[in-house]
This record gives C-alpha cells, sequence and structure tokens, in this order.
C-alpha cells in the first residue's frame, strides 16, 4: 500500500516536471510554493497540474468503480468497459457531439443516461443469478459490441472535423485539461462518495448470498442498485470528461486485492490504485514515443490487454 | 438467565408465501414456543423451506404477516430485525480464501454502524461464538478448505455471533454424514439449554427431529399437518398424509420418542393409490 501511494507521488513529481519545458526538482519545489517565475508557474498550475489533478481523480474513480462491480458480481472480469457501460456512456456521449453539436453538461448527462441504460438492460438480463456473474458479463460483452458498432455508424456518417474530435474523444485523453474540469469530475465524485462508503460496508454480506446478506439485515436489491448506480455514475462523469479510459476499471481492484485481507472490497485501495495507474499510464503516453504524445486511452489499452491476457492464464479455472 | 416471557415470540398470522405464479403456502397460522426448539418436517416442495425464508425475510409474504412479539416484521427496520433473529440458509457461500475468524466476524454486522469501529466487544463476541461451536482452532484456516461438518459448525458460528434470540435453520444436516449431522443437532441443543436461544429448524431425517425437537410441525402442501410433542404428532397417519409412505411407528428404545420405520416397497404403494 504504502509503495502503491510512494509510487504515485514519484509519478506526480515527474510529470510535473518533465516536458517540452523541463523544470528542474529543485525549480518545481520552489514553484510549487509560489516561487518560481511566470512561465514555471504558467507550466506548472495551468498546464501539468490540472492534467495531473484530472488523472488521480479519474483513475480513483474508475478504481472504485470497478471495486464495487467486481465486488457486486464475485467476478474479476467485471468492469465498466466489459460489462458495456463505458460503450453505452460512450455511444450517447458520440451522438452529443456529433448529431446535437454540443459539450458540457449535456455531454455528462447523456453519458450517465447511455450507461445507466446499459447497466438497467444487465441488471434486467442477468437478474441476480448465482452463476458467478458470467451470465452478466457475456450481456455485457454483446452490449459493448452493440455500442461499438453504434458508434462506428455515427462516425461514418459524420464530417471529418467532428469524427476527428471525437474519436480523441472516444480513445480517451487527458491533454489539455481546464481546471474547472477537474472541479465538476471531483464535485461529482464527492456527491457519490456516501453511497460508495454504505456499498463497501454492504458488499462483503452480498458475497456470501442473498438470504445470508438478508438473515444480516441488508436488502440485496438495495445494495445492488446502489451499488451499480454508483459505478455508472463514477464511470461515467469521468467518461463524459476524458473519453472512456479502458482498463483501469479492470487492473485497479486486481492489483488492490493482494494487499488487502480476504474478501475485502477494497473500495479505498483500488481508488489508489486506480489514481497511481493512470498518472504513470499519463506519463507513459506523453513521453514514451519521442516528440508524440498519445492519448492515455492508447496506454491503458495496451497495458490493459496484456493484463486481461495474464487474468486468464493465472486464474486456473477457480472462481475466476 | 432470561425469563421465558422476556423471550421473542415468532409467529406467522394468515401467511401466504411463494414464487411469482407458485403460490406455496397459503393462509398459514404458527406460533414458535419461545426457548425451545422446534423442527418443521415434510415432503420435499411442501413449503418448509419457503416458510422458513419467509420468517426469516429473504422473501415478502404475499399475505398475512410474520410477527416477533405482536409486531409485523415487515414494518421493522431491517437491522433491528437482525439484532434479534438470525437465519443460516442452506447454500451459503464463502468467498475465496475468507478465514474463519473473517466469516464469524461478519455476524456482528447488524451490531455496527456504518462509521462504528470494530470493538472489544465485537471480538469477544466472535471468539465466545467461535468457542461454542468449538472452531476456534480453526480460526485462521480458509473456510474452503473445511470438511462439511467443520464448515456448518463455522457457520453456525457466524449465526451465534450476531446474537439472535431466534435462530432459524434450513436443513443445517444436508450432506452430512450420521455422525456429524449428531454432532451438530447437539450443538443446537447445547445452545438452546445455555442461552435459551429459540431454534427453528427445517430437518428431513424424521428420526433425528423426533428425537431432538421439542415441539414438531409436519407441513404438507404448504399447510400445517399436525404440531406438537414428537409423541403425539408422528404417527403412521401422519406419516402416511405427509409423506405418502407406509411407515411403522414404534418407540425409540434409548429415548422413548417416535422412530419412524418404513414398510418394504410402502412409497410404491401410497404412490399407486395417486
Amino acid at each position: 500500500m504504502l509503495s502503491v501511494l510512494l509510487l504515485t507521488l514519484i509519478g506526480a513529481v515527474v510529470s510535473l516536471s518533465v516536458g517540452d519545458y523541463a523544470i528542474a526538482p529543485l525549480d518545481l519545489w520552489q514553484t510549487l510554493w509560489g516561487g518560481g517565475d511566470r512561465a514555471q508557474s504558467y507550466v506548472v498550475f495551468q498546464v501539468r497540474a490540472p492534467r495531473l489533478a484530472m488523472a488521480l481523480v479519474v483513475g480513483a474513480c474508475l478504481g472504485t468503480a470497478g471495486a464495487l462491480l467486481q465486488s457486486l458480481l464475485g467476478n474479476p472480469l467485471a468492469s465498466p468497459d466489459l460489462l458495456g457501460i463505458s460503450g453505452g456512456a460512450g455511444v450517447a456521449a458520440v451522438f452529443t457531439i456529433l448529431i446535437l453539436g454540443v459539450g458540457g453538461p449535456v455531454l455528462a448527462g447523456a453519458a450517465f443516461l447511455g450507461g445507466l441504460a446499459v447497466a438497467a438492460f444487465l441488471l434486467l438480463a442477468g437478474h441476480h443469478r448465482a452463476d458467478g456473474g458470467y451470465r452478466l458479463i457475456l450481456a455485457g460483452v454483446g452490449v459493448a459490441f452493440l455500442c461499438t458498432a453504434i458508434t462506428s455508424f455515427l462516425m461514418v456518417r459524420a464530417q471529418l472535423e467532428l469524427a476527428q474530435a471525437a474519436l480523441i474523444w472516444l480513445t480517451g485523453s487527458l491533454a489539455s485539461t481546464p481546471w474547472w474540469n477537474v472541479l465538476t469530475v471531483l464535485v461529482v465524485a464527492m456527491l457519490a462518495l456516501p453511497a460508495v462508503v454504505a456499498s463497501a460496508h454492504w458488499l462483503p454480506l452480498i458475497q456470501m448470498g442473498p438470504a445470508a446478506a438478508t438473515s444480516l439485515g441488508v436488502r440485496p436489491a438495495t445494495v445492488r442498485v446502489t451499488a451499480v448506480l454508483t459505478a455508472v455514475l463514477l464511470t461515467a462523469v469521468t467518461c463524459a470528461f476524458v473519453g472512456p479510459i479502458s482498463f483501469i476499471a479492470l487492473c485497479a481492484p486486481a492489483i488492490a486485492r493482494p494487499l488487502l485481507g480476504h474478501g475485502a472490497v477494497g473500495v479505498g485501495t483500488s481508488a489508489v490504485v486506480g489514481a497511481g495507474l493512470l498518472v504513470v499510464a499519463d506519463l507513459i503516453a506523453q513521453h514514451a514515443l519521442p516528440g508524440l504524445s498519445v492519448p492515455v486511452g492508447v496506454v491503458t489499452g495496451a497495458i490493459g490487454a496484456v493484463f486481461l491476457l495474464w487474468i486468464l492464464a493465472t486464474s486456473k479455472g477457480r472462481q475466476l | 438467565m432470561t425469563t421465558v416471557s422476556a423471550l421473542p415470540r415468532l409467529a406467522a398470522r394468515g401467511l401466504s408465501a411463494g414464487y411469482p405464479g407458485r403460490r406455496v403456502i397459503e393462509n398459514l397460522d404458527l406460533e414458535f414456543a419461545p426457548g425451545r426448539i422446534t423442527m418443521i418436517i415434510g415432503a420435499n416442495a411442501c413449503g418448509k423451506s419457503t416458510l422458513l425464508s419467509v420468517l426469516a425475510r429473504v422473501i415478502p409474504p404475499l399475505g398475512g404477516t410474520v410477527e416477533l412479539d405482536g409486531a409485523d416484521v415487515g414494518t421493522m427496520p431491517r437491522r433491528a430485525f437482525a439484532q434479534k433473529v438470525g437465519l443460516l440458509p442452506q447454500h451459503p457461500t464463502a468467498p475465496d480464501g475468507l478465514t474463519v475468524a473473517e466469516l464469524v466476524s461478519r455476524g456482528r454486522h447488524p451490531h455496527r454502524g456504518i462509521f462504528q469501529r470494530w470493538s472489544a466487544a465485537d471480538t469477544a463476541r466472535v471468539e465466545d461464538a467461535m468457542a461454542k461451536t468449538g472452531v476456534s482452532v480453526l480460526a485462521e484456516r480458509p473456510v474452503g478448505d473445511l470438511s462439511g461438518g467443520q464448515r456448518q459448525r463455522v457457520w453456525i458460528a457466524m449465526a451465534l455471533a450476531q446474537e439472535p434470540q431466534v435462530l432459524l435453520l434450513d436443513e443445517p444436516t444436508t450432506f452430512l454424514d450420521l455422525s456429524h449431522q449428531i454432532e451438530v443437532l447437539d450443538l443446537l441443543r447445547d445452545l438452546n439449554r445455555q442461552d435459551g436461544t429459540t431454534i427453528v429448524v427445517v430437518l428431513h431425517e424424521l428420526n433425528l427431529a423426533a428425537r431432538y425437537a421439542d415441539d414438531l410441525v409436519v407441513m404438507s402442501h404448504g399447510r400445517i399437518v399436525a404440531h406438537g410433542s414428537a409423541a403425539d404428532v408422528l404417527t403412521s397417519e401422519v406419516v402416511a398424509q405427509a409423506f405418502d409412505l407406509d411407515a411403522l411407528v414404534i418407540p425409540d428404545p434409548l429415548t422413548a420418542t417416535p422412530l419412524v420405520i418404513p414398510v418394504p416397497g410402502g412409497a410404491h404403494a401410497a404412490a399407486d393409490e395417486r
């Protein structure tokens, strides 16, 4: 846990100092305390800090959403991307950008509704069966493909400039983030916090089966709906501002799990891991290829694909 | 020791229950004697597990009420209800790698709010529950690694950590060999005699039910066929009615409780009549 925090901190410091305009560690320290020159202050506070803050907040949101879904379904493959929730949010957002031609709060609202529609469909289709959540995940993968198809259809028909903008958004990018966006995501995350805390309190009981959970004083249906809505909200709000950044929600809980006791939900740890992952992924995205920075979604997609294979290879057929 | 009048009274009044499209229990009235062991027996699909599920609020009643001390439990906060009534379901699942101590600790959930820290009293209750069920030595073992008999005692320990005044158990001896069945039933009897916990058990094994029950409830097709002491209730007529089985009922040579001995071919004869 301490190593995760340390890694995140190092990533944060590096991401503030490295770039086209390099800032030495000592200068960075001075700048942070208000001692830097104007250029340094501008680069650190208006360009790099908001991007870093966005990576931290979005990573934490995605890590939380993944942890909620995985412990609800008792399946490490459950995540907003594989369940099609990100896909639903994506379709709605692309529709908003391309057809309605608007952004901002409308985009955020549309993304939330899109994600919610998929989640509602899944809750009805998967209707709490004790099959380890596989029916739900298969349904989700199907929905995700459907969403991709719809998105492609919208993109093909769109004007080139709009399509270009939508494509960058679809890949997931943290570039040119204003502070205002960071604040909005942060506020939504704070609003979701009570539901996150309550879900984390109840979810360990749900894992014991609906009857046992009921006998310990929780209502499985309430917990299920709360956890799913919260995960959708956290996914959708990040989607709306930085696009559907893939695989963070899948990987963060899996990395967090060994750091915890057995059967713990680990929402907090997963949030920290998610934040750290995204900061590091964004560093790679900005600086791995000389002279070319790619959207962070490309990096998380590449990491995530390898990670998914690793989960499949090491699960040994037990309760995957 | 609590006095009988202070013990909770769990009762079903005009209770109907079932699942969408299928009513399993119709207009059932039943009162469970406080501080005693009641065993519910009946053929497969007679509604005994459904009855237990409604009593524990796992499924809502379709009609009538479940009452605890005269109050409709449907209006009670779930946590308050869980502080008084515990359930050991038929197929509880323990998450991968969860240890015995961690599982038993979850029984404390109804007594802890979201922001309440784990207290010394919680630890004491958990240790007490593990000691009573003889699983203290297993505390750090993963639940998944235990034998069937050990696992059942661990789940009972979890239910005890909940400190219920009424404990409902759905076929707690299924899949256990005879000696482990006896072990579980002895444990339940000890809990009842020491703590005065009201215990309601759905059981398949008639002769064990007759031996361990203070009160026996016989169900058939969602209704109660007979209710009373095993000696009064378990007759060959009742067995024929509830189980479609011709059986000889004699006193158990060791305990004098009724002993049901099926007549060879008795089940076929009954089936032919239908």
